[in-house]
């Protein structure tokens, strides 16, 4: 690890981490899906919550954006309890892009984006030009501007993800949190948002995402967390934390771990039973499959 | 493509010293046709009877410059009908709305709340059973009162079972239907063994009808009705976004069971205001949300035409009644005989798609 990130990563975990969980346990009636976890999020980085299924790594995400009440424990964002905030003043300082997420048919992307701007609004200032101009940038930024009279529902499922990032943007929060923003999108839609996911962090924000593909949080990370059944197993940047050795205790997965040959990080290559040449797998036993 | 074109679909704001809106010209411009045309079946519906009056000295009257004939026809014979059919298309137009928009289900409506069913098996089982119990209700509190009692403890009673920490659409619309199946059997029950006098008056009720009216009840239903409407535009701009799903409204800063239960109170509420002093009259709660919708071409009901659409419906529906047909039928008969097939319509068009 070179000493520039470390003290990147380390610098902003003591003093300017503006996020962060303290000894928080959740669970669904009764059962603990978190148990006694602390986790801090760097400023200024992508953070990606990877794990197996079941794990509580979006479980961890609602928490952070406070849709979910740990039973105990807190969430501190600027240094206060969460909690005892109003929600309005949080969505005001944090954006959340839940999975999947649907809009009524026939609303237009320009409507959509524009109820970003909910928390900064009341029932007499519903609507100001400063709203319009963060909404033309928000749109801008995502690369939707030309769809902006269009129903979202007829929108393909890439750009439909461009627009949901789009109204988490006019929100104007510099904490975004994503949870699983590439779902149902093929391989060259997810690499588009997750562009845009870097574009935004460029700009200077802070974003907490969960992705399933490890390759793509591998890739598109500055800090990886790694979950197993409630608890972090790991946490730093993806070069010092992917391994094969991690990658078996986390998510019992055999993978060969490489340098990604187009990137400076790791690249995750999995075994799986069949298919690999025998010999190029190491610790890969022979198996006999003789009549 | 250019920065004009982004700019007309980004709606444009209106500012009014201290308060600003979006100005969205058709919606504002549906709502005010809406608002003539209502005007305009009102006039024509206290125009109509007996005594005919012309709709100008209709309209001198209502304004405080007319005759005192007509001001005495008007003001007090036909005005507590007429104003009885606006308070309740609105507040059934509204409610339906609200619902709806709740359920994130256009089929929802009051009816499927059990307001209309509970309201029907109250008062159905007050005029079947002869007894003392029930002609003493009857004759403390009148029967719309007794009626309006039994449709909130059933529409409280679906939103408790529905409840499970907050509303789900679906859980509501489901629950709903099981508690109005069983209000309806106990309907059909007391209609199947009532007396056959007792019948005749328990159905004139249950179809819903306007007769009658006086601004007694007007009086009532008119201050609840414009108490709530006051409390939903209130609470209506915390709703907006919550059309999105509960979690991107929370991501927004909105507290959404708080604004859910007082909003879905407020549906439950106008629905039994408007079940009191009109009876169950069917369809207008489902239909006028739906048609304010595509009338206004908006992806979720709008509140004011909705219920400004259940109103044109009502008056409408009513002056056809006393009008066109050749006996005079209960309001209820005619919004069925429209509601209906615009709900099969519907139907019919979201399995085309």
């Amino acid at each position: 690890m070179s000493a520039e990130r470390i003290t990147d990563i380390e610098s902003a975990a003591q003093g300017h981490a503006r996020l962060a969980a303290r000894g928080i346990t959740v669970g669904y009636g009764g059962r603990a899906v978190i148990d006694n976890l602390d986790v801090t999020i760097p400023s200024g980085l992508i953070t990606t919550i990877i794990g197996p299924n079941g794990c509580g790594k979006s479980t961890l995400l609602r928490t952070l954006t406070r849709l979910l009440k740990p039973a105990k424990g807190a969430v501190v964002l600027d240094g206060e309890d969460i909690a005892g905030l109003r929600t309005r003043d949080v969505a005001k300082k944090l954006g959340l892009l839940p999975q999947a997420p649907v809009a009524p048919e026939g609303l237009t992307v320009a409507d959509l984006v524009a109820k970003g701007r909910h928390p900064h609004q009341s029932w007499l200032r519903q609507w100001s030009s400063d709203d319009a101009g963060v909404v033309e940038r928000a749109l801008a930024m995502t690369g939707v501007s030309d769809l902006a009279g269009r129903p979202v529902d007829s929108l393909s499922g890439g750009q439909r993800q461009r627009v949901w990032i789009s109204m988490a943007l006019a929100q104007g929060t510099d904490l975004l949190l994503l949870d699983e923003p590439t779902t149902y999108l093929d391989l060259a839609h997810a690499i588009d948002v997750l562009d845009l996911v870097d574009d935004l962090h460029e700009a200077g924000r802070t974003v907490v995402m969960v992705l399933h593909d490890l390759n793509l949080a591998t890739r598109y990370s500055d800090n990886l967390i790694v979950m197993r059944a409630g608890s972090i197993l790991a946490q730093g940047h993806p070069r010092d934390v992917i391994t094969a050795e991690l990658l078996d205790e986390a998510f019992g997965l055999r993978a060969t771990v490489i340098d990604d040959p187009v990137g400076d990080r790791p690249l995750i290559v999995p075994i799986g039973r069949t298919h690999a040449r025998l010999g190029q797998v190491p610790g890969r036993k022979l198996q006999v499959r003789l009549g | 493509m250019s920065g004009t074109d982004v700019k007309r679909s980004v709606a444009p704001g209106v500012r009014l010293g201290q308060v600003s809106f979006v100005w969205r010209p058709w919606l504002v411009s549906v709502t005010l046709l809406l608002a003539a045309a209502t005007f305009l079946v009102f006039c024509l519906s206290i125009g109509v009877g007996d005594f005919p009056i012309g709709l100008s000295r209709v309209i001198a009257t209502i304004l405080g410059g007319g005759e005192r004939v007509d001001e005495f026809v008007i003001m007090d014979l036909r005005m507590p009908r007429a104003l009885a059919g606006l308070i309740v298309g609105v507040a059934l137009g509204v409610s339906g709305a609200l619902t709806q928009s709740i359920a994130r289900n256009p089929l929802a409506s009051p009816d499927i709340l059990g307001i209309t069913g509970g309201a029907g098996a109250v008062a159905v089982f007050l005029v079947t059973v002869s007894g003392g119990t029930a002609a003493a209700v009857v004759s403390a509190v009148g029967l719309s009162a007794a009626a309006l009692a039994g449709g909130l403890g059933t529409g409280l009673l679906v939103y408790f079972l529905a409840w499970r920490r907050g509303i789900d659409g679906f859980r509501l619309i489901l629950i709903g239907i099981s508690v109005s199946a069983v209000m309806e059997a106990i309907t059909t029950w007391l209609l199947a063994t009532a007396d056959i006098k007792d019948v005749a008056r328990a159905q004139a009720w249950l179809v819903g009808s306007l007769e009658g009216r006086s601004w007694g009840d007007v009086r009532v239903a008119l201050w609840c009705t414009l108490v709530l409407l006051v409390v939903v535009s209130c609470v209506a701009f915390q709703f907006k976004p919550m059309h999105l799903g509960d979690e991107v409204a929370a991501g927004l800063g909105v507290r959404y069971s708080m604004v859910r239960a007082v909003l879905l109170l407020c549906a439950v509420l106008l629905a039994a205001v408007a079940v009191s002093a009109a009876g169950p009259v069917p369809f207008v709660a489902l239909v006028a949300p739906q048609a304010a919708m595509r009338l206004a071409r908006c992806p979720t009901p709008p509140m004011a035409a909705s219920g400004l659409v259940g109103a044109l419906l009502l008056t409408g529906a009513d002056l056809v009644a006393r009008t066109a047909l050749p006996v005079t039928l209960p309001v209820g008969v005619v919004t069925a005989a429209i509601g209906g097939p615009f709900l099969v319509y519907l139907l019919v068009r979201a399995n085309l798609r």
